[in-house]
């Protein structure tokens, strides 16, 4: 596949209007309806799944359009075409987080599969009943009911490390839950409803100490900030395209190759085998022993595309655009009567999870809805991290490349306009 | 700019969203569940007190939880219009009810109901225009199903 044009914005200043026309869905107005112009669309949901540029469904369109076909399995023109361009997609995937080897890139249909994966291989090969996996009390439901079903199957423990009241990572509880025992470390690197980053490097090194290996669910945090596998020296990493404004359907697993040397199939299927005969099955070596059936050929370019915007525009300046946008948006937050920031730590990632005194959620965002304001409301598929801080649910304004300070007012004003209706 | 919520959010509900009726645990009450609705963490339990007659007569109910304005006084309403009923008149009303949440009222045959019940639950009928509210309206009615039924706990999901 040849190299995608990228945007020439390393030298130019953080122009988020001029992002935003790259994103045609933000053009439109919602609500309307007879007699009603609508309202503009400001979203700031992007941390349950981001928009997606222009850039990436013409890539995903090109692909269908010119060289589509399935992978691994033709002698034919496009098949050709199309493995080129899926596997040249994996080797974006690997040079984006830094892998040393674009075996060690897992595609999957999620981040939920890719962690699903993990525990289902590894996990099934390699724990035993009163074996221990540490968690934290913030991981969303994806990075605990996979290790539950492990606790069901095989009894396996799991540790819950936990947040103090601003959601920051007790370091010092994590480093007592390690015992003889602990046979996997599996945690998020950016809280999805509190924002908080975890201290990865530290949380590795204290790991690797005990010979512990380290999976992060890396879906939040790949968005907003570097992400080097192998300067962090973890063993798993899993991340989902969708909300690094790539397609929907396409999640990633890094895996140390050693480890994924080891690892026996996750499902069967096609295109994971070197051959099949009813006497034994020999399995094709990872990554593509994990990858049965057609993968996501189409969403794969398409996440590639992705990856090319991302940094086209300079991760580092993304980063910086929206922190600056968080600051913004909690200090003027905070002068409204009664509401709550959860989530106040250091460092945080763009994610502000709030309560107002007196409004439900569930009530809130129906009215910042009407603003034409797009907030998510609830439990985040956090159900632990919500119980912790005792408040039910939370309204989630999470910010991305192309939001601005616009979109910060418009959130203020139709969170006050709330608090008036309700009064 | 919000003409449209006032129809969901009319004054009564409001009202019973902020002061809910009958919001408490009575110590004699024989048949109590537990409402829980994952998806915005809406929890509450409603606790009846069923006569021992033969159409169980319920002579009181209550609940206590955490939820929503629509959730809290549909709620709330149904504490004040359920007692005094019998078992199938509670049946009938919510069955009219739920009709009514959906836009679908007259689709089935429910039976004989109190209109006057069913008349004050109409200012929960703006939920229809909302898929993702109905739940809400309708938790505490399942829940209460779920008392008389003797099932202790039940999810919208």
């Amino acid at each position: 596949m040849p190299d995608l044009p990228r945007p020439d914005s390393t030298a130019r200043p953080y122009d988020a209007d001029r992002i935003r026309a790259d994103f045609p869905i933000l053009a439109r107005r919602v609500h309307k309806r007879p007699g009603h112009p609508g309202k503009p669309l400001v979203y700031l949901d992007s941390a349950a799944s981001a928009q997606k540029p222009k850039q990436v469904i013409a890539a995903m369109t090109r692909l269908m359009e010119e060289d589509y076909s399935n992978v691994h399995r033709g002698i034919h023109f496009l098949s050709q075409r199309s493995t080129d361009a899926f596997e040249a997609a994996r080797r974006r995937i690997a040079q984006f987080i830094n892998a040393s080897s674009d075996d060690e890139i897992v595609l999957t249909r999620s981040a939920t599969e890719a962690l699903n994966l993990v525990a289902h291989s590894y996990g099934r090969a390699f724990f035993e009943r009163d074996d221990e996996v540490i968690v934290s009390v913030m991981e969303h439901h994806a990075n605990i009911v996979p290790w539950q079903l492990l606790q069901t199957d095989i009894g396996i423990a799991l540790k819950v490390v936990p947040v103090d009241d601003d959601g920051v990572f007790d370091m010092d509880a994590y480093k007592a839950l390690f015992g003889p025992r602990t046979r996997l470390v599996a945690l998020t690197h950016c809280s999805n409803v509190l924002g908080t980053v975890t201290p990865a490097k530290q949380i590795v090194d204290v790991a690797h100490g005990h010979g512990v290996p380290v999976l992060f669910d890396g879906s939040q945090a790949v968005v907003h900030q570097p992400v080097d596998v192998r300067e962090l020296d973890v063993d798993f990493y899993a991340f989902t395209g969708h909300k690094l404004y790539g397609p929907t359907a396409i999640g990633v697993l890094y895996g140390r190759k050693s480890l994924l040397d080891r690892m026996p199939p996750y499902q069967g299927g096609g295109d994971m085998i070197a051959s099949v005969s009813f006497g034994g099955t020999r399995f094709r070596e990872p990554p593509h022993r994990f990858e049965a059936g057609t993968p996501p050929i189409i969403e794969a370019v398409g996440l590639a595309a992705a990856l090319d915007y991302i940094d086209g525009l300079g991760r580092s300046a993304i980063a910086t655009h929206e922190h600056d946008l968080l600051i913004k948006a909690t200090q003027s937050l905070a002068q409204i009567e009664g509401l709550r920031v959860i989530g106040t730590a250091p460092g945080k990632g763009p994610i502000l999870s709030f309560v107002v005194d007196g409004i439900h959620p569930h009530d809130l965002g129906m009215v910042v809805d009407q603003a034409g304001v797009a907030v998510r409301v609830g439990q985040h598929c956090a159900e632990p991290l919500i119980d912790r801080f005792g408040v039910g649910a939370t309204t989630r304004a999470s910010f991305g490349l192309y939001n601005t300070v616009a979109d910060v007012d418009a959130l203020v004003d139709a969170v006050a306009a709330a608090k008036e209706f309700f009064g | 700019m919000f003409d449209e919520l006032r129809e969901l959010y009319q004054e009564v509900i409001l009202d019973h969203g902020r002061h809910p009726r009958n919001f408490r645990h009575p110590p004699e009450a024989s048949h109590e569940a537990k409402g829980d609705n994952p998806m915005c963490g809406d929890k509450l339990i409603v606790y009846l007190t069923v006569g021992s007659d033969p159409e169980r007569t319920i002579s009181d109910v209550a609940f206590l939880g955490k939820g929503c304005a629509i959730s809290t006084a549909s709620a709330s309403l149904m504490t004040e219009l359920l007692r005094g009923k019998t078992e199938r008149d509670a049946r009938t009303l919510f069955a009219h009810f739920h009709d009514m949440c959906l836009g679908e009222e007259g689709a089935a045959n429910h039976g004989p109901v109190d209109d006057d019940a069913l008349d004050r639950l109409k200012v929960l009928s703006g939920v229809r225009q909302y898929p993702v509210r109905v739940k809400c309206a309708t938790l505490p009615w399942h829940t209460m199903i779920a008392a008389l039924a003797g099932t202790t706990e039940v999810t919208t999901e």
